[in-house]
C-alpha cells in the first residue's frame, strides 16, 4: 500500500488543487482517534505532534497499528496471523538450504480446571507467566506464538535433528517447575504437553501440512498421559549411514575417519542423517 | 485416465498410484538446487531446437524455479494467468533466446504449491494441451521436491537427475531416485553429472549409485532399478562466463568442453525420447 502524502506543496489546511495530479490528504478529515487510542492504551506508545510533521505523524500511526497487528496482545508473542507468515516463509527456506526446521506446538494441561477455579484473571497470568518461560528457553531467532487458548507455537529454524527432544524438553521442565503466583499468597504449578515435527526436507510442503504433523503430536502427549513431549521426525526418506558409506566408500574424500565414525554407527531413528 | 482419481497421501499430498506418464516429457530435477539444473535445463533445450525439434521448457516448479532469471525472460503472461483463467494457454508461451519456447509459471504460482486436486487438473489439462504440439516438453523442477513437482514429474515419460561429484549433491540424487522409485515405481532414470573434473567421473558415479540401490532399494523380483548414465558436463570455466553475461552457453561458447558435452547429450535425448517416424 502506498499513501501519496503532498504536505510539503499542499498545507493541510489548504483546500484541494484542482492543478494536482494526486490530491492530498486532508488532514481535519481523518478520523485517527480510535487508532490512536489503540496505540497509546495498547501499545504504549507516544506519536509525535501531528503539527510538527504530519508524514511522519501518520507513519508513526501506521508502523503501531502493523505492529499491533502481529502481537497477541495478553501475552505480547507473536499471533496467529504472523506465526502463519513465519511458517511459511520458513519452509520455503528449509525446502531450498536443507536446513532442519522444528516447529513445536504447546498446550497447558488442564487449563479450564486453573479458569474455574481460580478465575479468568489468574488463567492470564499463567498464560503470562508460560509466555515469558518460553521466551527464556529459545534461541533470539526463534518466533514463540500464541496459536489459540492456552495453546502455543515454537518455530525454531536450523535446528538440528538431534537437538529437538532436548529442546522440547527444556521447556516442559522449565515449566513444570516454574511456581506461578496468581494472586497474594496463591501459587500454581502447571505443565505443558509438547507436540513437534520437522519441516519435511526433501519434499516442499505447506505450513498447514506441517502444522497439522505436530498437531498429530500434540495430541498424542496428550493421550499418552500429559507433561510430555512427543516428536515426528520426518520420515520421508532415510539415507543411512550404510547407504552413505557404500556411496562414497570409493570416493577418495580425504578423511577416512570420517568413513570410521558413521560405519558402526547404527542409523538413528528415522532422522536423516547429513554428511555434513 | 482414471487412475488420476487416487487420493492424495496425508503426509505429502501426492498420489500413491502412479500415473500414466505422457510420452516425449523429459523431466530434470535433482533434490537440492545448487547442481546446475536450470542451466542443464535451458542449455538442452537449446541444443534440441538446434537439431531441429520444436522444444518447450516448463517452470514445473511453479514460481519457484530460476528459469526466468538464467533466461532473461520476464513475461507479462504467464501460468498464473492461464491457471486464473485470465489468458490462454498460447499467449503465456514465449520465445527463448535458444529457439526454444519458454512457459513461466510467474510468481503468482507459489500459492498453488499445494497440490490440490484443482491444481492437479488444470496442470494435466496444461500439460495435456502442450504436449501434441511439441517434440520434446522439457520440465524444469527447480529446487527441492515439491508435492507438485513430484506430481509433474509423474506425467514424465523420462526423467533426467542431475548431479556433481560433491558428497551432499550424491545424497541428495540418491534421495531422490529412492523417491521416484518408491512413488511411482520408476524403472529406468537417466543420470547426468553436471561439474566432472575427469573423463569417467561422472560414469564412476553412476555405476556406484547403481550398486547402492542394487543393494538398498528394494524392488519387485525381476524388475531392477536402471540408472542410464545419460552423460557428463566437465567443469568449465565458459559455463560460468555465460552464466554471469545471462547467456546460453551452448550459443555464446559452442566450443567450449561444457557446450560441446550439452550437444552430446541432447544428440542421445533426441535418439531415446522422440520417436522414429
Amino acid at each position: 500500500m502506498v499513501l501519496l502524502l503532498d504536505f510539503e506543496q499542499h498545507p493541510v489546511s489548504s483546500t484541494v488543487a484542482s492543478s494536482s495530479p494526486v490530491p492530498p490528504v486532508d488532514f481535519e478529515q481523518l478520523r485517527l482517534d480510535d487508532a490512536r487510542a489503540l496505540l497509546s492504551r495498547d501499545a504504549g506508545l507516544a506519536l509525535p505532534a501531528p503539527a510538527q510533521s504530519s508524514t511522519d505523524y501518520l507513519q508513526a500511526v501506521i508502523d503501531g497499528l502493523c505492529e499491533l497487528s502481529l502481537k497477541d496482545p495478553l501475552t505480547g508473542l507473536a499471533n496467529r496471523r504472523h506465526f502463519r507468515n513465519v511458517l511459511d516463509r520458513t519452509i520455503e527456506v528449509v525446502a531450498r538450504s536443507g536446513e532442519p526446521a522444528l516447529l513445536l506446538m504447546l498446550d497447558i494441561d488442564h487449563f479450564k480446571k486453573v479458569n474455574d477455579t481460580y478465575g479468568h484473571g489468574a488463567g492470564d497470568v499463567v498464560l503470562q507467566t508460560v509466555a515469558t518461560a518460553l521466551g527464556k528457553c529459545v534461541r533470539p531467532m526463534d518466533t514463540l506464538a500464541r496459536y489459540g487458548g492456552e495453546e502455543f507455537a515454537v518455530i525454531l529454524p536450523n535446528c538440528h535433528t538431534y537437538f529437538g527432544q532436548t529442546i522440547a524438553e527444556r521447556i516442559r521442565q522449565t515449566i513444570e517447575q516454574m511456581p506461578i503466583s496468581v494472586a497474594l499468597g496463591v501459587e500454581l504449578h502447571v505443565t505443558v504437553s509438547i507436540g513437534g515435527a520437522y519441516a519435511p526436507e526433501w519434499v516442499r510442503s505447506t505450513g498447514t501440512l506441517w502444522t497439522e504433523r505436530a498437531d498429530t503430536q500434540l495430541y498424542r502427549a496428550k493421550k499418552e498421559g500429559r507433561n510430555r513431549v512427543s516428536l515426528d521426525y520426518q520420515q520421508e526418506i532415510v539415507v543411512s549411514a550404510e547407504e552413505k558409506n557404500m556411496l562414497f566408500g570409493h570416493l577418495a574424500l580425504g578423511d577416512p575417519a570420517w568413513i570410521d565414525n558413521t560405519a558402526g554407527e547404527p542409523p538413528l531413528g528415522s532422522a536423516l542423517q547429513r554428511v555434513n | 485416465m482414471s487412475d488420476l482419481t487416487s487420493t492424495p497421501t496425508a503426509a505429502t499430498g501426492t498420489p500413491t498410484v502412479p500415473l500414466k506418464p505422457l510420452g516425449k516429457v523429459v523431466a530434470v530435477t535433482s533434490g537440492k538446487g545448487g547442481v546446475g539444473k536450470t542451466f542443464v535445463s535451458a542449455n538442452l533445450a537449446a541444443a534440441l531446437s538446434r537439431r531441429g525439434l520444436r522444444v518447450l521448457v516448463l517452470d514445473a516448479d511453479l514460481g519457484l524455479a530460476n528459469l526466468d532469471v538464467v533466461l532473461n525472460l520476464y513475461p507479462k503472461v504467464t501460468l498464473h494467468d492461464v491457471f486464473t483463467g485470465k489468458a490462454k494457454l498460447e499467449d503465456a508461451i514465449v520465445k527463448a533466446p535458444g529457439g526454444f519456447s519458454v512457459l513461466l509459471a510467474g510468481s503468482g504460482m507459489v500459492e498453488y504449491s499445494r497440490l490440490t486436486p484443482e491444481v492437479r487438473d488444470d496442470f494435466l489439462r496444461i500439460m495435456s494441451g502442450l504436449v501434441p504440439r511439441y517434440d520434446i516438453v522439457l520440465l524444469d523442477t527447480g529446487a527441492g521436491i515439491s508435492d507438485v513437482v513430484l506430481f509433474a514429474v509423474s506425467l514424465a515419460s523420462e526423467v533426467i537427475v542431475v548431479a556433481t561429484p560433491e558428497p551432499t549433491s550424491l545424497t541428495d540424487a540418491y534421495a531422490t531416485i529412492k523417491v521416484l522409485v518408491g512413488q511411482q515405481k520408476r524403472q529406468t532414470i537417466r543420470m547426468l553429472v553436471n561439474q566432472t573434473a575427469r573423463l569417467g567421473d561422472g560414469r564412476a558415479i553412476t555405476v556406484q549409485l547403481q550398486q547402492v540401490l542394487d543393494r538398498f532399494v528394494s524392488s519387485e523380483p525381476g524388475r531392477p532399478i536402471k540408472l542410464v548414465h545419460l552423460g557428463d558436463i566437465p567443469a568449465d570455466p565458459a559455463v560460468r562466463q555465460a552464466i554471469m553475461r545471462r547467456q546460453l552457453l551452448i550459443q555464446s561458447m559452442p566450443g567450449s568442453p561444457a557446450a560441446m558435452a550439452v550437444t552430446q547429450i541432447a544428440q542421445k535425448i533426441e535418439e531415446t525420447v522422440v520417436p522414429r517416424i
